[in-house]
C-alpha cells in the first residue's frame, strides 16, 4: 500500500520498509531542539538519566522566548542553557546578536532539511514540515530523553490531504491560507493526524508561505504540516543545506484519512479573532474593531518577505495616532537585509517600534505586553485568553498585509483600504 | 492508583497559555508554578485546591503550548488525574511522561459537574460519579504507552532500560 511523506519518513527513521498509520514505532532523530524556556528544564530532566549527549551536533538550544534577558529569572534560565551547550560542545547553539527566531533561524541556516525528523520542545516545531520535513513539538520529558539517546517513540499519524488549487491571488499570503484551513476544521480538526499539502496550488506558494501554514499546523492539533518537495523548496534549500539529504515523495496511491479543498483564487484577507485561532472571518465581514497595538513579526510572519509586505504598505505613511505598530525582524539576517533595502527607514519613519529579533510579545513574554480592554492585530500564531498581557486583552491574528494596513487606519482593515 | 476526590469542571480546548500563563514560565519549579496554575479563567483553583482533587475538561483539553510546566503544574497543584473529552497530542505525551494520569471518555464527561465526587481507579480505567450514580470507562492507552505510565513516567521507563 502507497505511504504518505510522513509514514515514508517515519519508516525511514525506524529503519523498517513500511508503516502504517496508528502503529508504534521508536524513530531515530536528526534533530533535537530546545529554547531559553523549554531547554532547561528538560537538561535537569536530562542530567536524571545519567549518559552523555547522543550528539552534540544534532542538538540546536535557541535563547530567543526571553532573550535577551526580560528579568533575572529569565536570565537564569539562558546561563543554565549556555553553560551546559558549552560544556557539551553543542554545535548549533547561538548567542544573542548571533541568534534569531528558532524556527526562523533553522531553515535559514540550513540546520533543517528534507527528509529530516525533527523533534523540538516547541510546538511549532512543526515549521520545518515546509521545508520537506518531518518535524513536532514535544515536552521536557521527550526532549530529554532525546538529547540522551537520539531517538524518540511515535504514533505514526493518519495524514489530512489538504489539497490546493487555484491561483493566489493579490495582498493574499500564506497566513491567510492556514487560518482559512483551520476555520474550516476547527482547532482540533486534526488532533494526532498530520496535514500534508497537495495539488497545483502548491507551486504558487514561495517558502515564506509555506513556512508560515507549515508553523500554524499545531493550531489545528496537527502533529506536522507537510509540504511536498518541489523547485521552490530545491531553490530554497540549495543555497543553504551543506549535507546530503533526500527528498521524500507520497505514493500516487497514498491513503488519506480526509481531503480538505481550498481554492486559492476564492481567498479574502482575514482575520481569527479572540480567543480561539479557529475563529475565522474575512475582513470585510467585520464592523469597525478599533485596535490599540500591532505586531508584525514572530516564528509565524517574521520573514523577509513578510517585513517586505509590510514595508510596501506602510512605505510614506504614518501609523494611526492611537496605535504602537512592533515590528519584530526572524533573524539577524533578515534585520540586516531590511536596512539595505531601506524597510527600517521605512517602518521608523511610519512611527513604529523595531527590535531585536525575539518571541517577545507573541506568548505574553515582553516586548509589547497589553493592558486590559486593549487589542492587537497581531502576525503571531495564537489567540488565547491573555497570551498577549492581561486576561481582558484581545489578540486578532492576520496576514502582515492586514497587519499593516490596519496600523495605519487604527482599525482592522484590508490593504485595499490604504493602497 | 485509586483516587476519590472532588471535581475542578472547565470546558472545551483550555489550552497550556490559560493553565500556566507564558509570564511564569521564567521559573520551572513545580511548587512556583501551581501558585499560579489556572489563574486566567479560575482564580479560585490555586488558593483552594485540595490533594486528591480532580480536573475534568471537555475536548482537545491542553491544546497550544508545548510547555511541559502546564501538567508539571496541575500535578503540582495536588491533582492526581486529568479526565477530559478528549486531549491535545503533546499534552498527552507530556502527561504521561511525568507520571500524570489522564483519563479521555469522550461524550461521557458531558455527565460530570463541578463539585461531583469522582472514585476512580486509573490502572481499569473506570470512573465513577458518586454524586449521579453514573459510571464511565476511559480508552485504554497502547502496552508500550502503558509501560511508561506504569514507570511513573518516561525517565523513570530510560532508567530501567539501561
Amino acid at each position: 500500500m502507497g505511504m504518505t511523506i510522513s509514514e515514508k519518513i517515519l519508516a525511514r527513521h525506524a529503519g523498517v520498509d513500511s508503516v502504517e498509520a496508528g502503529q508504534l514505532v521508536i524513530c531515530d532523530l536528526d534533530l533535537v531542539m530546545a529554547n531559553d524556556v523549554t531547554g532547561p528544564p528538560s537538561i535537569k530532566e536530562f542530567e536524571k538519566i545519567g549518559r552523555p549527549v547522543f550528539d552534540a551536533e544534532k542538538i540546536a538550544l535557541i535563547p530567543d522566548h526571553f532573550q535577551p534577558a526580560k528579568d533575572i529569572k529569565s536570565a537564569d534560565l539562558a546561563k543554565i542553557m549556555r553553560d551546559f551547550a558549552r560544556k557539551n560542545k553543542i554545535k548549533h547553539y547561538y548567542e544573542q546578536g548571533r541568534v534569531g527566531i528558532e524556527h526562523v533561524i533553522l531553515p535559514e541556516f540550513g540546520i533543517v532539511a528534507p527528509g529530516m525528523l525533527i523533534i523540538g520542545a516547541d510546538s511549532h516545531t512543526c515549521t520545518y514540515g515546509a521545508v520537506n520535513a518531518f518535524s513536532t513539538g514535544v515536552g521536557t520529558t521527550d526532549l530529554a530523553v532525546g538529547l540522551a539517546t537520539g531517538k524518540a517513540w511515535f504514533k505514526v499519524p493518519e495524514s489530512i490531504n489538504v489539497h490546493l488549487t487555484g491561483k493566489k491571488p493579490k495582498n493574499i499570503c500564506g497566513k491567510d491560507i492556514i487560518l482559512t484551513l483551520i476555520g474550516k476544521i476547527g482547532v482540533d480538526g486534526a488532533l494526532y493526524k498530520a496535514l500534508e499539502f497537495t495539488g497545483e496550488g502548491v507551486k504558487e506558494l514561495s517558502m515564506t508561505d509555506r513556512l508560515t501554514i507549515s508553523n500554524m499546523a499545531i493550531e489545528a492539533g496537527a502533529k506536522a504540516g507537510v509540504f511536498p518537495f518541489d523547485e521552490v523548496t530545491q531553490l530554497y534549500v540549495s543555497r543553504r543545506v551543506k549535507k546530503t539529504f533526500e527528498p521524500v515523495t507520497p505514493d500516487a496511491d497514498a491513503k488519506y484519512s480526509s481531503t480538505v479543498e481550498i481554492n486559492l483564487s476564492e481567498l479574502k484577507p482575514v482575520v481569527a479573532l479572540p480567543h480561539l485561532p479557529e475563529n475565522v472571518k474575512t475582513v470585510e465581514e467585520l464592523g469597525e474593531i478599533k485596535i490599540n497595538q500591532v505586531v508584525i513579526g514572530s516564528c509565524t510572519n517574521g520573514r523577509l518577505e513578510d517585513l517586505g509586505i509590510a514595508a510596501g504598505i506602510l512605505r510614506g505613511r504614518k501609523v494611526h495616532p492611537d496605535v504602537r505598530c512592533i515590528i519584530i525582524p526572524g533573524s539577524q539576517e533578515i534585520y540586516k537585509e531590511a536596512i539595505h533595502c531601506h524597510w527600517i527607514d521605512i517602518f521608523i519613519d511610519a512611527g513604529c517600534v523595531v527590535s531585536c529579533p525575539t518571541c517577545g510579545p507573541c506568548l505574553g513574554g515582553y516586548m509589547g505586553i497589553l493592558s486590559a480592554g486593549e487589542r492587537c492585530v497581531s502576525t503571531t500564531n495564537r489567540n488565547f485568553r491573555g497570551r498577549m498581557g492581561h486576561v481582558d486583552s484581545e489578540v486578532y491574528l492576520a496576514s502582515p498585509f492586514v497587519a499593516a494596513a490596519s496600523a495605519i487606519t487604527g482599525k482592522i482593515s484590508t490593504p485595499e483600504e490604504v493602497l | 492508583m485509586k483516587i476519590e476526590g472532588k471535581v475542578w469542571r472547565y470546558g472545551d480546548n483550555i489550552d497550556t497559555d490559560v493553565i500556566i500563563p507564558a509570564r511564569y514560565l521564567n521559573t520551572f519549579d513545580p511548587a512556583e508554578l501551581a501558585k499560579h496554575c489556572m489563574v486566567d479563567i479560575d482564580e479560585n483553583f490555586a488558593p483552594n485546591v485540595k490533594a486528591g482533587d480532580v480536573m475534568v475538561g471537555g475536548k482537545n483539553f491542553g491544546c497550544g503550548s508545548s510547555r511541559e510546566h502546564a501538567p508539571v503544574a496541575i500535578k503540582a497543584s495536588g491533582i492526581p488525574v486529568v479526565i477530559a473529552a478528549s486531549f491535545a497530542r503533546i499534552f498527552y505525551r507530556n502527561g504521561i511522561n511525568i507520571g500524570l494520569p489522564l483519563l479521555e471518555i469522550g461524550d461521557d464527561v458531558k455527565k460530570i459537574r463541578a463539585n461531583d465526587v469522582l472514585k476512580i481507579d486509573t490502572a481499569t480505567g473506570t470512573i465513577e460519579n458518586l454524586t449521579t450514580g453514573d459510571t464511565f470507562k476511559a480508552q485504554p492507552l497502547p502496552p508500550f504507552v502503558q509501560g511508561i505510565a506504569d514507570a511513573g513516567g518516561l525517565i523513570n521507563y530510560i532508567k530501567t532500560k539501561k
